[in-house]
């Protein structure tokens, strides 16, 4: 949402890059040779921590976008529980073939990935470039930063924005 | 009264006898960041973020309690004392679980503005994740370990200016936890009175009144209380 925030300034933006993958965008995989990936959230599930890697590995600048992505933040609350064991018998019942009247549990079929354990942010399975704290980042941060970054600047890009 | 004078980070300063480096430096407008002091309140020396530099000693020195003594040299920003201070609010960060979006104190809290003036972006160590359970049985007020620092300003106003002693500290290091009376639930306090002076000096959101929706930050208050009882002056 706050990156819908910067309005007409998304206009300027497109003109300046092309956006080749999104969560809008019906692309099935992430494409070679990115400059710039914004991402969003932390790694809280077997598919997020594929996805991290290719990223990583197809992008010149990884950016940690926003609070959950940086810290964790609300994702990682269940962090200190210590397993996903607790949560999902919360979300799904206690039954490992399904509850009635729940949605089938996540792990045992391909269809949904397994949980991890903990919650991690992007830092601890891959290398951050540019770090975007903010629950969310105020819209004119991120008009800035993405500007600098598309103008080749990486330096001083961490310090617009606070945690929270 | 004799008068001391010293250096603080080239800048000559003169000190009265009682004065600490914190104080003078303050005085003088150098910003030397501190999260257990408190005005008002006696020194704990606890946090370790007014760490200072005094030329010809080898180890670090708390501003809060060391004296403004003649012909010392004092550097506050030092690259040794700055790396220092952003490590003990980076395991600050770690210790506990600091989530600041859903915290009551968010862009209230003396450990976030910390963070931000030392353009903290990230904690570099791992999450410690501590399981703890929160204590919402006083009628009023609400203690949430989670976001506790231990810095024991609550157990110093207490002690100090309540003169009730209703908190304490137990146990020691990761284990470390502010405690009510014998470790009992906070509202079955038999010495608390609910004056709520706790809450007030709380510097993140350890301490909160029950349905509040953010916290309040007046670092004057006690100086404020102390000159009513004292001089029984109510002046801000």
């Amino acid at each position: 949402m706050s990156f819908l925030d910067m309005d007409d300034r998304l206009l300027d933006l497109a003109a300046r890059m092309d956006l080749v993958y999104s969560p809008l965008m019906d692309v099935k995989t992430f494409p070679e040779h990115v400059d710039i990936t914004l991402v969003e959230g932390a790694v809280a599930n077997q598919d997020h921590l594929r996805q991290i890697a290719t990223i990583r590995e197809r992008t010149d600048i990884l950016v940690a976008f926003g609070d959950c992505a940086v810290t964790g933040n609300v994702t990682a609350l269940r962090n200190p529980l210590n397993t996903a064991g607790v949560v999902l018998r919360r979300a799904y019942g206690d039954d490992e073939a399904g509850s009635p009247g729940r949605p089938p549990r996540p792990g045992g079929t391909a269809d949904v990935p397994a949980l991890l354990d903990k919650v991690r942010t992007i830092r601890s399975c891959v290398r951050v470039d540019v770090y975007l704290p903010g629950c969310p980042p105020p819209a004119d941060v991120i008009v800035d930063v993405l500007s600098d970054l598309i103008a080749g600047k990486v330096d001083g890009l961490h310090n617009r924005s606070r945690l929270g | 009264m004799s008068v001391r004078t010293l250096t603080i980070n080239g800048q000559p300063v003169s000190a009265t006898e009682e004065q600490t480096i914190l104080d003078v430096a303050r005085e003088h407008g150098i910003d030397i960041p501190t999260l257990c002091h408190f005005d008002g309140l006696s020194e704990h020396a606890g946090c370790r973020l007014c760490l200072v530099e005094i030329a010809g000693s080898p180890k670090l020195h708390a501003a809060c309690v060391t004296p403004a003594a003649e012909g010392i040299e004092v550097t506050t920003h030092s690259d040794r004392v700055t790396a220092y201070r952003r490590q003990i609010v980076e395991l600050l960060l770690a210790e506990r679980n600091h989530v600041c979006s859903v915290c009551v104190a968010n862009r209230n809290c003396e450990l976030q503005d910390l963070a931000v003036a030392m353009n903290l972006h990230h904690v570099r160590y791992e999450p410690q994740d501590p399981q703890l359970a929160l204590d919402a049985s006083h009628p009023r007020f609400i203690m949430d370990p989670n976001r506790c620092v231990l810095c024991t300003r609550c157990v110093r106003v207490c002690d100090e200016i309540e003169g009730a002693h209703t908190w304490d500290v137990m146990a020691r290091g990761r284990r470390a936890m502010i405690v009510s009376d014998l470790n009992q639930p906070w509202g079955e306090s038999p010495s608390c009175t609910g004056c709520g002076k706790c809450v007030r000096v709380c510097p993140t959101g350890a301490l909160f009144e029950k349905g509040a929706t953010t916290t309040v930050r007046d670092p004057d208050f006690l100086t404020y209380l102390k000159t009513a009882r004292e001089q029984k002056l109510w002046i801000r």
